[in-house]
């Protein structure tokens, strides 16, 4: 079963670590990146670079970034492949921005 | 049996309909044909090779095709300690933290205590409708986000098995107030995990702690009427679920058990002695505070302290707490200031208890103290 671990994480929480822990933290997503079960992921551009797209009769409205002020912000998002939930959470709970004042949302992929 | 054959297909939907069938075919072939040997295994294979021609049918999802790899079994294949195993497994899925905490109430008494729809719709004052979404939801996530049907792995299981037990410490206390039925499922599924995790000394605590509660339940209530511990009639306790519930307390402690439910069941035992060794069960209330944090043990203990005679003691420790939302902080904190003779501060405190009550029966007593100050 493929799971999609969607990594919201703390604006700056990454940032904030001494050097060494951040080194650290990056070896933890590389390692999971590179871990056979996982199918693929994606680190995105701070939130500062987004932008909202939505049609609205036909005219597309283009703004700057969500307006949302959350605390976590979407930040990145791994594909796995797993035998069971379980498995799938083990997982997620080794992604740093869990610890880090963030969070990791584990959704089940639609099977084509 | 249901238990059973969810656990062995990993479908719930798939194993009701299985067990309805068996019986069916046993309603039509046993009058005719005699009953067999082995009712029971005879009910078990036949539900589940009626479920695996289901499946051969309809071969419709890859995940299931796993289940055709086996063999129709006979009936000298159904071991007992495979049935617990699954049994057991079914219990993780179930109290499974992904789902809703009532969501995995309502799956525990569906699957494991064999409570209807119904009759757990009843049980927690929510219409039939309501209750089979809820169950229906869970089922649902059961199935897409593939909650396996499996006992957690050793590092993972003591999280997992504190889990297990909330679940059924809630539906214990769901009975507590009030409706009987549920504390003795509560019970009945304590004693199963018992027997199924024998080595694990909260298992065995929890089920001590549910089966010394219960055995005062017919002393707790006088006419509709609140009965303190202090003041019950002993005759009525139940000294069979008493000595029960010592004996598995005896096991936890002799598995070093030391962990929230031993220590509770554990103060519960001391509090059905006799003589009640008060500074032992507020050294037991101690231990119990250090290792969860609450405020509301911090309070117990402060009544276990007022109780072994030190009342000043007592009522230091109740006013550092904060809980004012907390019914019971009141209503102690009046019933200290009352034996300092401190009758207006006892009244204020009562009434502030009295405001937060949320039974009749409770506040009928909070009154009745009241008019005797």
């Amino acid at each position: 079963m493929k799971y999609a671990l969607l990594i919201y994480a703390q604006p700056g929480s990454h940032e904030a670590l001494p050097k060494d822990e951040y080194e650290e933290a990056l070896g933890q997503y590389m390692a999971l990146r590179t871990d056979p079960r996982c199918v693929q992921g994606g680190q995105l551009q701070p939130v500062s670079t987004a932008t909202t797209v939505r049609v609205q009769d036909g005219r597309t409205l283009t703004t700057d970034g969500p307006f949302a002020d959350t605390k976590e912000v979407f930040g990145g998002y791994y594909v796995f492949e797993a035998d069971n939930l379980d498995e799938a959470i083990e997982l997620a709970s080794r992604v740093p921005s869990a610890r880090l004042g963030g969070s990791v949302e584990i959704r089940p992929l639609v099977e084509q | 049996m249901l238990a059973s054959l969810v656990g062995f297909l990993g479908d719930f939907d798939l194993a009701e309909e299985a067990a309805q069938e068996a019986f069916a075919v046993a309603a039509e072939r046993w009058p005719r044909e005699g009953v067999p040997a082995n009712p029971g295994a005879w009910l078990m294979v036949t539900a589940r090779n009626r479920a695996i021609d289901r499946i051969r049918r309809e071969r419709t999802l890859a995940e299931k095709t796993r289940l055709l790899e086996f063999e129709e079994a006979t009936v000298d294949e159904i071991d007992e300690t495979v049935i617990e195993d699954e049994r057991l497994e079914l219990i993780f899925t179930c109290c499974h933290p992904a789902l809703a905490l009532e969501a995995q109430v309502a799956l525990t008494l569906r699957a494991l205590g064999g409570l209807s729809t119904e009759e757990i719709a009843r049980a927690f004052l929510v219409s039939e409708e309501t209750m089979k979404r809820r169950l229906s939801r869970a089922k649902t996530k059961i199935k897409a986000t593939g909650i396996p049907f499996a006992v957690p792995a050793e590092h993972l299981l003591p999280d997992r098995l504190d889990a297990v037990l909330a679940v059924v410490y809630l539906i214990y206390n769901e009975g507590y107030s009030g409706r009987v039925d549920l504390a003795v499922e509560a019970i009945r599924l304590g004693r199963l995990m018992a027997t199924l995790m024998p080595d694990e000394s909260e298992v065995q605590g929890l089920l001590a702690l549910m089966l010394v509660q219960h055995a005062r339940r017919k002393a707790r209530f006088a006419q509709d009427d609140l009965v303190l511990l202090e003041d019950q009639d002993r005759s009525l306790w139940d000294g069979s679920d008493l000595a029960t519930g010592r004996a598995a307390l005896e096991r936890a402690l002799a598995l070093h058990g030391r962990g929230p439910y031993v220590l509770q069941a554990a103060i519960a035992s001391l509090q059905s002695e006799e003589e009640i060794d008060w500074a032992e069960v507020a050294a037991l209330y101690e231990q119990l505070a250090a290792l969860t944090g609450s405020p509301v043990v911090e309070l117990n203990r402060a009544v276990a302290i007022a109780q072994s005679g030190a009342t000043d003691r007592a009522l230091e420790i109740v006013e550092r707490l904060e809980l004012d939302d907390y019914q019971y902080l009141h209503s102690t904190r009046a019933e200290l200031l009352r034996r300092q003779g401190r009758y207006e501060e006892a009244r204020a405190a009562y009434e502030r208890a009295l405001e937060l009550a949320s039974s009749e029966r409770e506040r009928r007593f909070l009154e009745r103290r009241i008019a005797e100050l």
